[in-house]
């Protein structure tokens, strides 16, 4: 391949002590420079990496007017003091930042491949880009060399599986070199839809090709394209377990044997992640009623049986793979359907290796648009990923299409021609190919929600109340695929994310709804605070959630609190330890977690989001909104207003019943927004106050002048 | 192939096989650097030993575990990048790995500890390729 190398940066490489190396790499695009950046105690003190690192230097970059398209916008990739260690399962991750196109506020975004842990053994903590390039470039890291370039290379195409294959050629010597290439890229469809996706690549050296993992959420590949960025390429050859110079190196070899064993005893009793991935989700979900179908109008589907992880795992998983997306991850989710072949749009007819599908992708352009077909979903899978499209984005905004469609409130000569029903897998598809050709109602599709409600409203005529109830996202961020319409605490898990309703915060819907074991408000509260937080952690030190309770000992349901598997959060303070030489423990893990939580908070406060208002969720995420919906599930419904409300029900119409429901439930949601905000130390606007800052040690002038402006 | 057999009965728990197999491969008498291990409290086996199954090749990201042309299952410690995935997915437990080390090790049936052996419970035995019992 043709390529000028247009900027060269040169570096000291270095070692990483106890996690750390204690600088960052900065780079700016409107001219090229190219540094690198301190990491200071204080950052690794009250932000500890990942995500907190991201949101640091955004706060640091932004202002409060800054959109998601203005040079100053920046993306920040970081893994944290944990990532890159080799010997326990999940933990490689990567965490992208960035002021999201979708919400205006920060969105993070949790995902594997190599380029975290490489950019480490690279020698920086951190990756901040900053600026826009006024052509097309490729930055390289060197980390054998210690030099940065950045470059202009000519690739046949942006999309995924070319360019990342493309340059792991590049820049590999030979086949065996490969595996220590990692490339970040974007695609056609993230240029032309505001949910662009990254795909962060790692080489499986079984198949010999290269797989894709994705930072899906809120438009970060959108952010990468407007930057003019193709890819970003690492090198790192000399991997090793003991990279990370950790405190204490034989604690993390025991905690990681153990759950490796764990993982090999009890994972083919458990959730079989090793075989089927997150798709074992899918007959699940079917089952207790929370897999969205039709726009989240329903749980369920009879056709649900064509697309469960049986079908997936014994017509398309190639079994028997390593399938890990970083060194050590013996939960080995990460799943792939190999030779598949393409029937429609640019690639038509070529065989390709499709990772996943995970059980979002499914849930998502499957169920959700009532299509239950295998091969439909492999293939939209395909295409998202190279085009750079987030899958969950994607499903759920042509999901609300598909309903408006329904309605009459778009019709044909809207769509240009799309006759977009629930179930119409040819019309999806091509709306899919429209939005990587920048096109058509793809266009529009690729705008998400919050802004087709507008312009459905402004040029249609449309009902707006109708489409804010029938529209599932918030803060301009689409759902991800769980119905939560039978569990408060769950609708609340949704409506208090810092980024948009993304499950990552918090998954209480089987405690909440099946197990019934957080009935107060107090209790779905304390869930709400707890989870939330220790889920963050993850998210600042590089790690995956999965490993924590997609596997639980053989004796969990023994202890005192199943759901937390205390075991393995006692490994995460283990681990932490062993790495960084910092004590910890499960209470200063989750003090770690609400450092930057409620910093991320106020940020969003500070971009103009981030209170009372802005939790609001839309009602179809909490009750029937159509009759339909009521009717099909009626018994439940009438008992809970006979039940609960002591409402007589006799000779009552359904939309009488549905408006005293909706009352009920829409203040049962007000209720909860008031305890969970007093359990985190918020005001019942949903401001972090001072005094919770000053107790966490967050009262950093800079926030205390935002909080002090809300807080009246 | 040549593998290590094993025949639990006649073990006396003498322990000579530990102290030859650490002294050939790691120049010291220390049953934790043997690469066959007599009643591992954790592992609830008499005799633990690799018995070639290859279950471990599978499981190896970086295929630094591989099978040589004899058919013993070998590591190429350039390749390893020090997982242990290797260690905790053995179905035999009979992986190890030691705190002065980054790499595991394993039996490569070389058959010094059946040579020490007083009462053949441990003997090289020959089977098709690649099949385990």
């Amino acid at each position: 391949m043709d390529f000028k190398v247009l900027k060269s940066f040169s570096y000291q490489l270095g070692k990483i002590i106890k996690g750390y190396n204690n600088r960052s790499l900065y780079i700016n695009l409107n001219d090229y420079s190219i540094g690198e950046k301190e990491v200071t105690e204080m950052m690794k003190d009250k932000f500890i990496g990942g995500k907190g690192f991201g949101l640091w230097y955004l706060w640091n970059a932004v202002t409060p007017e800054t959109k998601w398209n203005d040079p100053e916008n920046e993306i920040v990739i970081a893994t944290g003091p944990i990532g890159g260690i080799t010997q326990y399962p999940g933990s490689g991750k990567s965490l992208v930042v960035t002021i999201s196109p979708l919400t205006g506020i920060p969105i993070d975004s949790n995902v594997g491949g190599f380029f975290g842990p490489y950019l480490k053994f690279a020698g920086f903590d951190a990756l901040e880009i900053q600026g826009k390039s006024k052509e097309d470039i490729v930055i390289f890291i060197d980390g054998d060399n210690g030099k940065v370039e950045i470059m202009d290379i000519d690739t046949e195409s942006i999309d995924s599986h070319l360019i990342a294959h493309a340059l792991t050629d590049m820049f590999a010597k030979n086949e065996e070199d490969k595996k220590n290439i990692s490339v970040v890229s974007a695609g056609n469809g993230a240029e032309n839809t505001l949910f662009g996706l990254l795909n962060f690549s790692f080489y499986d050296m079984r198949r010999k090709t290269v797989r894709l993992k994705q930072a899906g959420r809120g438009g970060i590949g959108t952010v990468f394209r407007d930057k003019k960025i193709k890819a970003l390429v690492v090198k790192f050859s000399n991997t090793r377990g003991d990279l990370n110079c950790p405190h204490d190196i034989e604690l993390i070899k025991k905690t990681g044997i153990k759950l490796h064993k764990e993982i090999r005893d009890l994972d083919d009793k458990q959730n079989q992640m090793r075989k089927v991935g997150t798709a074992h989700l899918i007959e699940i979900m079917n089952e207790y009623d929370l897999l969205p179908v039709h726009n989240f109008k329903f749980g369920a589907h009879p056709d649900t049986k064509n697309i469960t992880s049986k079908v997936f795992k014994e017509r398309y998983f190639t079994q028997n793979m390593p399938d890990g997306c970083w060194y050590g991850c013996s939960m080995s989710c990460a799943k792939a359907v190999d030779g598949f072949e393409l029937k429609t749009g640019p690639y038509k007819g070529q065989r390709v290796t499709v990772d996943g599908p995970e059980y979002e992708t499914a849930a998502g352009v499957g169920a959700n648009l009532g299509i239950f077909n295998p091969d439909f979903i492999v293939e939209a899978n395909f295409y998202l990923d190279t085009y750079g499209i987030d899958s969950i984005s994607f499903g759920t905004a042509t999901a609300f299409v598909m309903e408006c469609y329904e309605n009459g409130i778009i019709n044909k000569d809207i769509t240009g021609g799309l006759e977009l029903n629930f179930g119409n897998e040819k019309a999806a598809m091509e709306l899919l190919h429209q939005m990587a050709r920048g096109e058509g109602f793809g266009k529009i599709v690729g705008l998400g929600i919050k802004r087709m409600k507008d312009i459905f409203v402004r040029e249609y005529g449309a009902d707006r109340e109708f489409l804010n109830d029938i529209g599932m996202e918030q803060k301009g961020l689409e759902y991800s695929e769980y119905v939560t319409k039978e569990s408060l605490a769950q609708q609340g898990g949704y409506g208090f994310t810092n980024k948009g309703p993304q499950h990552d915060e918090a998954w209480l819907i089987f405690m909440d709804m099946v197990n019934n074991q957080i009935p107060t408000f107090e209790d779905k509260a304390e869930a709400l605070h707890y989870y939330p937080m220790f889920r963050t952690w993850f998210g600042l030190n590089g790690l995956c959630k999965l490993p924590w309770n997609d596997i639980v000992p053989a004796d969990n349901d023994m202890t005192d609190n199943p759901a937390k598997v205390p075991e393995h959060v006692q490994n995460y303070v283990d681990l932490f330890y062993a790495v960084t030489g910092k004590k910890i423990d499960a209470e200063e893990l989750i003090r770690q977690s609400e450092r930057v939580y409620n910093f991320q908070r106020v940020f969003n406060i500070r971009m103009g989001h981030g209170k009372r208002e802005d939790d609001k969720v839309p009602y179809r995420s909490v009750g029937p909104v159509t009759e339909e919906e009521y009717l099909s599930r009626q018994e439940r419904y009438d008992n809970q207003l006979k039940e609960i409300l002591n409402y007589d029900i006799e000779g009552k119409s359904i939309a009488e019943r549905m408006k005293v429901l909706r009352e009920y439930r829409e203040s049962q949601y007000e209720k909860l927004t008031d305890a969970v905000y007093t359990r985190r130390g918020w005001t019942l606007d949903g401001i972090p106050t001072l005094k919770k800052l000053k107790e966490l040690g967050m009262d950093l002038p800079e926030v205390v002048e935002v909080v002090k402006k809300h807080l009246g | 192939m040549k593998y290590l057999d094993k025949n639990v009965e006649l073990c006396t728990e003498c322990g000579l096989c530990e102290e030859a197999c650490s002294k050939a491969y790691f120049k010291v008498a220390d049953k934790e650097k043997s690469r066959i291990r007599i009643n591992m409290e954790s592992f609830g086996e008499k005799i633990t030993v690799c018995n070639q199954c290859g279950k471990c090749i599978e499981v190896c990201q970086v295929q630094a575990l591989y099978r040589d042309k004899n058919g013993i299952v070998r590591l190429d410690k350039s390749k390893c990048v020090n997982c242990l995935m290797c260690v905790g997915l053995c179905p035999e437990n009979a992986m190890f790995e030691h705190v002065e080390f980054l790499e595991p090790f394993k039996c490569i049936a070389c058959g010094i500890c059946a040579d020490v052996c007083p009462t053949g419970a441990i003997f090289l035995k020959e089977r098709e390729m690649a099949t385990a019992e």
